[in-house]
């Protein structure tokens, strides 16, 4: 168990509901879920989802901490919308499938293997980086998740895509080697540094 | 009564003078149907048509109108002149509309349009001019039984709008269960918070109103009479008897909540901390807004579960069946009583379906933002101990589970406080009447002593057609007695109830019918001499407006009568009639129609329709222009329920070659206006295969259908199809 997720057990020992309410993006809107299903009718990934968000609803409200956290179910959300628009009672429900996932992920439980979680940490490492997505790391990155003999195999099938967009010029080969980085990298740098900071202190994870 | 005189007026408009040859069909009006005065109008219904006619009754004499025209469902204001019997010819709907206007057809057309007349001349020599009632009460005080809220809301609507109002209370004061609660349901603007319950508000008015009179601790120990002469006993605690006289009663005498003590399984009975909703109003009152404490050893209640649809829903033996409807939204508020008082009370309710009616859905989202928390599960047990355990399934989640609280709440229904099962307690015999303690009204009624059931123990004719209407004339019910409800609805019951007594008592002093014949003058009379007391009419008769006076002989009490005629209807002996509908004015309609023989090739089908789904079915059908033989010959009864088999066997015998009765729905969710006419008539219906035999006709030439008034394309088909059958088994061989 990490540090700072023993401490939030210790902090709000049984009730879950109030540690998403205070600690998950748009967590206040848990219990205003009147467990209709229609978001989870209405998720094309739903039929995938262990747990879909009407179930995570109920299970916050139970209780069931670690069940929720360690779960992969709000990884699957893709963010198309469907349930924000469709909920009868207006949950923002994909910021809080993202909300859960990222304070799991912060809080060192989350499933360390989700691809979802892996592809997200590269994608958020690659852009704080330069200020700006180099998009060949990121690809190149992400063909190389799973080791280089699978990186190697997917490179080769995406061989004629990238060649196509070499020639037509969408495609810069030295992105690979040099930063791509926009103006000023370092302070956007700070910037997320003093605003990660202020979440930290506003949310109780300093400690 | 002069001598009857007959005026008949043929229109000609809407296409009757193009598809029909009028001066025959004057001709037969005078001729075969006897009318002295007979005239042709190009637009009978103008301003012109209609002073033609009042000139004729100002002048002529004439007294008894036929009008061959349109159907008797249109334009029936302007063809309605005092003190005339009106009888319609209906040539519009009836006969161009529903034929085809093809040259070879032309004659049986016209034959149908003469059939039409001669039976709208022969039903008007039969009819009398009601005179209305003539032992009608004047008394327009109204008696409201029970002092909850529905009750005082009663009393004080009636007064509000000139009544006097007698109200009667069993207990020692005025406000019933909603006295006992802490707050209320919210009823206003934004549904939020529970509110104060308003009852002492409504106790001040009643006690301020003078024309309101209360009896306190008294029950009703003999209703008798009829609308407008009511006469009611009211016996005190102290065993006084008060005889007072009333024109209408309104019954609000409520609900006891459901016996928790039958739920040993939900802990009731085994915990002092599980308790009912009102269990829980009462800990509410006790704590006053400070915190609330169990009753077992005064502990703070810190986490409390309510447990919805406790005993109700269900179909355990000895649990309520219905929904009570009331409860999801008294929880809400129960919870909400622990979160104001402190947000950090753990209160969870349990349900499966949260029905949360009229504004209740804000309500809910109140209670969300409060932090009371709702679980979709359905509790199998509550453990007693110094912390409860309630098991449950989680419905959501699909698992068993624990939920643990030092207070339950158990959700328990409404039961009907209607009285006596008068199916299954039988009236006493007359002059040997006596007063029964669970009786709330004690009628002096041949049929019983309280109000007809509907379902589930709740008084009430009909849930969605005829609110508050009971089956007993000038006897409404309001609030939770007719059907499960909360406060909102027992207050719009109270008001609708306290207007339909006010008819009750209009339409009495008029000597005229309530419901749903509202207005009707004519009353059934019978001929005492030909009565073979055969109790059938006393027994049938859907009201219990008949009473048996002390040799046995019915006795009618025409001002509870709603002119349905099920008693004609039943009557063997055929003693009974109204002055305007009687077996002999539609015996002779059914006479009246000419028959051709055997090897015409032309049957005739009689259709007897009931006036109130199956006619106006027939009449939508002719306006969308469906078509259906023109060997029918429809006549419209006043229910199914009034059609005496005498007139099936006549038809027969006269050679018609099919007869089809059209009735409402019958039976659990039936459409009947007068609740058993269609059922009733069904039921005799059956027992015509042996008539059937005995004139060795075949089967199929009667049948008996449920027509709803949307039955537009049906009710033609219906028809037809009869007319195929005639078509297969051949003519009738009865045919002169």
């Amino acid at each position: 168990m990490t540090d700072l997720n023993k401490v939030m057990v210790e902090k709000y020992r049984n009730d879950f509901l109030k540690e998403v309410e205070a600690n998950v993006e748009e967590g206040n809107w848990v219990k205003m879920c009147m467990q209709c299903g229609v978001c989870s009718g209405s998720c094309p990934l739903g039929p995938h989802w262990e747990h879909p968000p009407q179930e995570i609803f109920m299970m916050i409200r139970a209780g069931k901490r670690d069940e929720v956290l360690r779960s992969e179910s709000m990884w699957m959300c893709t963010s198309c919308y469907n349930c924000i628009v469709r909920c009868p009672r207006e949950l923002p429900i994909t910021h809080i499938m993202h909300g859960l996932a990222n304070y799991a992920h912060r809080l060192g439980i989350a499933p360390k293997l989700n691809p979802t979680r892996r592809f997200a940490k590269m994608f958020w490492n690659n852009i704080t980086a330069g200020g700006r997505v180099n998009e060949l790391k990121l690809s190149v990155g992400l063909y190389f998740m799973d080791g280089f003999a699978s990186g190697i195999k997917k490179g080769l099938e995406m061989l004629p895509v990238g060649l196509g967009m070499l020639k037509t010029g969408r495609l810069n080969p030295f992105g690979l080697f040099s930063g791509g980085h926009c103006k000023g990298a370092g302070d956007i740098r700070k910037m997320i540094k003093k605003a990660k900071e202020i979440e930290d202190k506003r949310k109780g994870f300093a400690a | 009564m002069a001598d009857t005189k007959i005026g008949a007026y043929i229109c000609k408009g809407c296409g009757i003078g193009e598809r029909l040859d009028t001066a025959q069909l004057a001709m037969i009006a005078q001729k075969e149907g006897k009318a002295q005065v007979v005239r042709e109008h190009e637009f009978l219904c103008n301003s012109q048509g209609v002073e033609m006619i009042k000139n004729d009754i100002a002048n002529e004499g004439v007294n008894h109108v036929v009008i061959a025209a349109c159907s008797r469902r249109s334009k029936a204001e302007t063809f309605n002149f005092d003190n005339v019997a009106i009888s319609r010819a209906n040539l519009r709907e009836g006969v161009i509309w529903i034929t085809p206007a093809d040259d070879d057809k032309k004659e049986i057309v016209q034959e149908m349009a003469a059939d039409y007349v001669r039976m709208g001349c022969a039903e008007s020599l039969k009819m009398q001019i009601p005179a209305g009632n003539p032992s009608h009460g004047n008394n327009k005080r109204i008696l409201v039984v029970g002092g909850g809220v529905s009750g005082m809301t009663a009393a004080i609507e009636a007064s509000k709008t000139g009544y006097d109002v007698l109200l009667v209370e069993k207990t020692g004061s005025l406000g019933g269960w909603a006295a006992k609660l802490h707050k209320r349901v919210p009823n206003t603007e934004p549904y939020a918070n529970p509110m104060d319950t308003g009852v002492a508000d409504l106790i001040k008015k009643i006690e301020s109103d003078k024309h309101i009179k209360v009896h306190l601790n008294s029950t009703i120990t003999k209703t008798s009479g009829a609308p407008g002469q009511f006469s009611a006993d009211i016996s005190t605690e102290s065993g006084g008897t008060a005889t007072e006289n009333i024109g209408a009663i309104i019954m609000a005498s409520g609900f006891t909540p459901y016996d928790m003590n039958k739920l040993p399984h939900l802990g009731a009975g085994k915990s002092k901390d599980v308790v009912d909703q009102l269990g829980l109003e009462a800990l509410a009152k006790a704590a006053n807004g400070g915190p609330i404490k169990r009753p077992s050893d005064g502990k703070i209640v810190s986490s409390v579960v309510f447990v919805q649809c406790a005993g109700q829903r269900s179909d355990k033996e000895g649990e309520l069946p219905y929904c009570s409807g009331h409860c999801c939204n008294t929880s809400i508020k129960q919870a909400m009583y622990f979160k104001d008082q402190n947000k950090d009370i753990d209160t969870v309710v349990m349900y499966t379906d949260l029905r949360t009616p009229g504004n209740g859905e804000d309500f809910y989202r109140s209670a969300q933002k409060k932090g009371v928390i709702f679980t979709k599960g359905v509790a199998s047990e509550v453990v007693p101990g110094s912390e409860l355990q309630v098991k449950f399934q989680d419905k959501i989640l699909n698992e068993d589970a624990i939920a643990k609280a030092d207070l339950v709440v158990l959700a328990t229904g409404q039961v009907a406080n209607s009285g006596v099962d008068i199916e299954q307690v039988p009236q006493d015999e007359p002059g040997k009447w006596a007063a029964n303690k669970q009786s709330v009204l004690n009628m002096v009624y041949r049929q019983g002593k309280d109000l007809p059931l509907l379902k589930h123990g709740f008084n009430d004719s009909h849930f969605i057609c005829f609110p508050y209407e009971t089956r007993r004339t000038g006897i409404y019910t309001a609030g939770p007695v007719r059907r499960p409800m909360d406060m909102v609805q027992a207050i719009e019951d109270a008001t609708g109830a306290a207007l339909k007594a006010i008819q009750a008592v209009e339409n009495a002093s008029l000597g005229r019918a309530a419901h749903p014949r509202s207005g009707d003058l004519s009353f059934p009379t019978f001929r005492r001499e030909g009565c073979t007391q055969c109790k059938r009419c006393t027994v049938e008769c859907p009201f219990g407006a008949i009473d048996e006076d002390e040799q046995r002989y019915p006795q009618f009490n025409e001002s509870r009568c709603r002119r349905c005629g099920t008693c004609m209807g039943a009557c063997p002996v055929r003693v009974i009639s109204f002055e305007n509908y009687s077996v002999d004015t539609v015996g002779s309609q059914i006479k009246g129609v000419d028959m051709p023989d055997q090897f015409s090739e032309k049957p005739r089908i009689l259709v007897l329709a009931c006036e109130n789904d199956a006619y106006p079915a027939l009449d939508m059908a002719a306006m969308n222009h469906i078509q259906y033989s023109a060997f029918t010959r429809v006549i419209p009864v006043r229910c199914l329920g009034s059609i005496n088999t005498i007139w099936v066997t006549d038809a027969l015998n006269s050679g018609y070659d099919g007869v089809i009765l059209m009735g409402c729905q019958k039976g659990e969710n039936y459409q009947c206006h007068f609740v058993k006419g269609s059922e009733i008539a069904h039921t005799r219906m059956s027992k015509i295969d042996d008539t059937l035999k005995q004139l060795s006709l075949e089967v199929e030439r009667v049948k008996t259908y449920e027509v709803a008034i949307t039955d537009i394309q049906r009710a033609p088909a219906l028809i037809n199809e009869m007319a195929e059958t005639i078509q297969k088994i051949g003519m009738s061989p009865l045919k002169f």
